[in-house]
């Protein structure tokens, strides 16, 4: 309808890719807008709500645990049933398969099979011919319940033993040693909060009856193809019967990972029992109930350190509240042990890892799977240490960072082979004026008596892969068709990050066609079969190798076709600019594919792509996880008023390394966007627990995300300009979704800062995350009490 | 079933006449009745402005109003932004500065910068900030937002 704006935009090629083509629009390395925003603007997006319901469609509700921990002793649902509108009612016991929507382990009930272990859990659900007489009936429950004993926190659940998984432990080195010969050596617990997702758009998904028994679902989720598994067990048939789609999210940020699969496979359930369509939307205060979060942590640490702030030994233990369940709990768990070194070398450490059970929602997936955590670790012991030593935090900072060449191993037995943490660093404290700032702002702190100011630089490197060796591997599928147009499909989901942007610009480079010439295909399990779920980072990386695979399949045929029909040698072949260059001669693309069709040249092919180098014994966590690390560093500046505790952030100035961008305007957007919800995990989103293990903040009003009047004063980031990954990723590129959003933990410490300008010289204020203005005036209000004594 | 309501509304332009439920939402009236999906529902309690259209020239959260409310009233929707199959400077610009990731906000952020830019043809970056303040975005960060709305202005100033 609307030509979308990059049709009518002058294709940028990025330096240093002098053998890409010079005209076509949409290259890569150019900054079009996202492939959707012109239907995005003009409202004809269609998102999972907006497809038009089929005639006979049921809308479902959920009826839920008001319990944390119990087992039910009466279920009487005959109001239910009896309520106006209500076709259908399931619980545990007509499930026809497999009870379980859990990923990895199968703990993780559809329905409550006789046992609840949060206060939200699905128990029941309803399908009804209206949402409201869905949502009314499932009120009607009558359920008795024998209370057991709950877990409802971290803490509690160590102190009980009780876990999802098994404890890990990584060391190196002799830390205990270390920590006894050490010169200083500092203790000390920290808690840091969860977060949810907030994705705009809730978990939805529709179930459509088809012929022959089978189903086909339309669901928001970052991972179609294991929605399709999951419901295929449920529903007690196979992957076959089974086809689900996705074009497009309203947001995902890891909270459609795992999650989407309750939601569809109540779904789906509900469409096999009673053979209509059956939509499940969530309303915003029931997502936020039942579906998983950001892990919450306690974390314990013992670090000794030289007189220069170098960390000689330090032991970290981690405890997350994992929930009821295991989820993806695993390996973001994992994820947090691989991070709480961040951009330091430790020498001799010992790291602890406990999973707990909790009768609370099981927490899952949120960008940085764990990794956030652990750098907010590491980052409050340096900053201890700095503190302690009466010594600025960027300096002892940068005497642990890794090493090039030396100080160079990770914990985890890992060579760091890419590292320009140093340069990063170096470029943003000059371009920040960190320094001079900094001194400003201490003089500015001795004048003002109650408005503060602080100021802190933090660094970031970010392992790239899926942890999980097996799920590095990617699938697409490319058809051209005799007009020389392309329908691009691969295993990648589009959750606003721009991925599907992205892929077809490797497409449109790769055969040298504008991108408008690209239809861009919704995720659908039947074209591009058991793809890893788009999370990780890893979207473009290996979705836009994959579909480059299949564009040079059709490619080669095209050339071998080309120069057997014009007599020239392949290498005198030259696709440009929407043409191909055939010796003297030039044919357009769409010339090319006709004669190639009418020659019957196979003009679709899959790609394939796993990532090389990567191989990782979990069993002894070391080998390499990680194909190749993302860099950047972030300055901010926050002034806290001392009498409220509330804040706001001045100016933050950031350096971000993408490598050689795909599309440096959503690369910066991830940039932004990333640094913006971490800012919001740091400074305002508090999720609270009473002590019946109810959410208390499950909704915008209670819960706060950022809004606009959160955007600093002045925010400059910036792309490293030369960045270029070492590694052969796709056109050099860097993955970009999760490490941004890292770089908030400047924010963190530039009130850390503020706070810590209220008591004495070397004054080391306890600060738990999120910093919100009330831990903020707490932590100001012990600085003031201990103030005298120091 | 509770009995119905006659009601008139004028959405985007084109006179509706609907018997409604008394209890029907304005939003649901849209995306359900009229069929027009541009309206999101994200937070279904007022807080997020996903679901923010005009009423008689008014910022409204249609998932808090009635659609009785709106009998006799005039909505406009972010399908009825576009002007004679050209997209208002606002979409433009949204497209342009990647004031957009998941969209999902987007029309509703639209709505919200269409009303501020009828009041305030020039607003300052604090009277932007006013006027998108009822409208949650979880993806941008809101930078390129901002960017969409000044540039929107400065070319409907300049007629460009
Ligand atoms: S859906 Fe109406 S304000 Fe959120
Ligand atoms: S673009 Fe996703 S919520 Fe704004």
């Amino acid at each position: 309808m609307h030509r979308p704006a990059y049709m009518t935009m002058d294709a940028k090629t990025s330096p240093g890719r002098q053998d890409a083509g010079q005209t076509i629009a949409g290259a890569v390395g150019s900054p079009i807008p996202h492939d959707s925003a012109h239907l995005h603007v003009s409202g004809e997006a269609i998102y999972v709500d907006d497809i038009p319901e089929r005639q006979d469609l049921l809308h479902l509700a959920v009826g839920m645990s008001a319990r944390p921990h119990a087992k039910i002793r009466k279920m009487d649902l005959s109001a239910v049933r009896r309520a106006p509108g209500v076709v259908a009612v399931m619980t545990a016991a007509d499930i026809p398969g497999e009870n379980n929507c859990g990923p990895v382990i199968a703990d993780d009930p559809i329905f409550a099979p006789g046992l609840v272990q949060y206060v939200g859990q699905s128990v029941f659900a309803v399908a009804a011919e209206t949402v409201d007489q869905a949502r009314k009936a499932a009120k009607l429950a009558t359920i008795e319940y024998e209370d057991l004993e709950a877990i409802l926190d971290p803490r509690a659940a160590l102190a009980a033993g009780s876990f999802v998984l098994p404890s890990e432990t990584i060391t190196r080195g002799d830390s205990q040693a270390a920590l006894a010969d050490a010169k200083h050596r500092l203790q000390g617990s920290l808690n840091v909060g969860g977060q949810d997702q907030f994705y705009l758009e809730g978990q939805i998904a529709t179930a459509l009856p088809a012929e022959d028994g089978d189903l086909y679902l339309y669901s928001s989720t970052q991972h179609p193809g294991e929605v399709q598994h999951l419901v295929a067990a449920a529903i007690g048939k196979l992957s076959k019967d089974v086809v689900v789609e996705c074009r497009r999210m309203g947001g995902a940020f890891g909270g459609k990972e795992s999650q989407p699969a309750l939601i569809a496979c109540i779904a789906g359930l509900m469409a096999d029992k009673t053979g209509r369509a059956c939509k499940l939307r969530l309303d915003r205060d029931d997502d936020m109930i039942m579906t998983g979060k950001r892990h919450d942590f306690v974390i314990d640490y013992d670090v000794g350190f030289d007189a220069t702030g170098r960390i000689e030994g330090i032991e970290f233990m981690f405890a997350s509240r994992c929930g009821m369940s295991a989820d993806l709990s695993g390996a973001i768990n994992d994820r947090t042990m691989f991070h709480c070194d961040n951009a330091y070398y430790l020498e001799n450490v010992s790291i602890v890892s406990h999973r707990c059970k909790t009768h609370t929602v099981s927490n899952t997936a949120f960008r940085g799977f764990g990794g956030p955590q652990g750098m907010f670790g590491i980052e409050y012991v340096v900053d201890e240490i700095a503190r302690y030593l009466g010594k600025d935090p960027l300096e002892v900072r940068k005497k642990n960072f890794y090493g090039v060449g030396e100080r160079d191993i990770t914990p985890y037995q890992q060579k760091i082979r890419d590292n320009i943490i140093e340069e990063i660093v170096s470029a943003v404290e000059k371009s920040a004026d960190y320094q001079e700032r900094r001194k400003e702002i201490r003089a500015f702190n001795k004048e003002s008596e109650i408005l503060r100011r602080g100021i802190a630089l933090t660094p970031v490197k970010f392992g790239i892969s899926f942890t999980a060796t097996h799920l590095n591997q990617a699938g697409a599928l490319v058809h051209v068709y005799t007009d020389g147009t392309v329908h691009l499909n691969h295993g990648g989901t589009e959750m606003g990050q721009g991925l599907f942007t992205k892929v077809a610009q490797v497409v449109a480079e790769e055969l040298q066609i504008d991108i408008d010439r690209i239809k861009i295909m919704a995720s659908d399990t039947s074209k591009v079969p058991n793809a890893s779920a788009t999370a990780a980072s890893s979207g473009s990386d290996i979705n836009g190798k994959a579909a480059q695979a299949a564009a040079a399949k059709i490619k080669r045929r095209l050339i071998r076709f080309a120069a057997k029909h014009f007599a020239v040698p392949k290498d005198d072949i030259e696709f440009i600019n929407n043409r191909v260059r055939i010796g003297a001669e030039s044919i357009s693309f769409e010339d090319l594919i006709k004669r190639a069709w009418f020659a019957r040249i196979s003009l679709s092919a899959t790609g394939f792509y796993r990532t090389p180098k990567i191989n990782y014994d979990r069993s002894t966590f070391s080998g390499r996880p990680f194909f190749y690390y993302a860099y950047g560093a972030a300055v901010s500046e926050v002034i806290i008023d001392t009498l409220t505790g509330e804040n706001r952030i001045l100016r933050v100035d950031i350096l971000h390394d993408c490598g050689e961008s795909l599309n440096p305007a959503i690369d910066m957007g991830q940039i932004e966007g990333g640094f913006s919800q971490g800012a919001g995990w740091l400074t305002s989103e508090e999720l609270c627990w009473n002590s019946d293990g109810e959410l208390t903040t499950h909704a915008p009003s209670t819960y706060k995300i950022p809004t606009c009047s959160d955007l600093p004063v002045d925010f400059r980031a910036k792309m490293f300009e030369a960045g270029r990954n070492r590694e052969p990723t796709i056109y050099r590129s860097k993955a970009v979704g999760e490490p941004p959003l890292m770089l908030s933990l400047s924010v963190f410490h530039a009130l850390r800062d503020a706070v810590a300008s209220v008591g004495g010289d070397r004054c080391r204020p306890q600060l738990d995350a999120p910093a919100t203005p009330e831990s903020v005036l707490k932590a100001v209000t012990a600085m003031q009490a201990e103030g005298g004594s120091s | 079933m509770s009995e119905r309501i006659g009601i008139t509304v004028t959405v985007n332009g084109t006179r509706y006449e609907r018997e409604v439920e008394p209890r029907l939402l304005l939003v649901q009236l849209i995306r359900e009745e009229l069929r027009l999906t541009g309206t999101h529902i994200g937070c279904d309690t007022s807080y997020c402005g996903a679901c923010t259209i005009l009423l008689d020239g008014e910022p409204v959260k249609s998932c808090t109003m009635l659609a009785v409310q709106a009998d006799g009233g005039e909505v406009l929707t972010v399908e009825g932004l576009e002007k004679d199959g050209k997209l208002h400077p606002l979409q433009e610009a949204f497209s342009e500065h990647h004031g957009l990731q998941c969209g999902y906000c987007t029309p509703g952020m639209l709505m919200s910068a269409y009303y501020l830019l009828e009041q305030n043809p020039d607003p300052s970056n604090a009277e932007i900030r006013k006027g998108i303040q009822g409208n949650l975005c979880r993806c941008t960060g809101y930078k390129n937002i901002f960017a969409a709305i000044s540039d929107a202005a400065a070319k409907m100033q300049t007629g460009s």
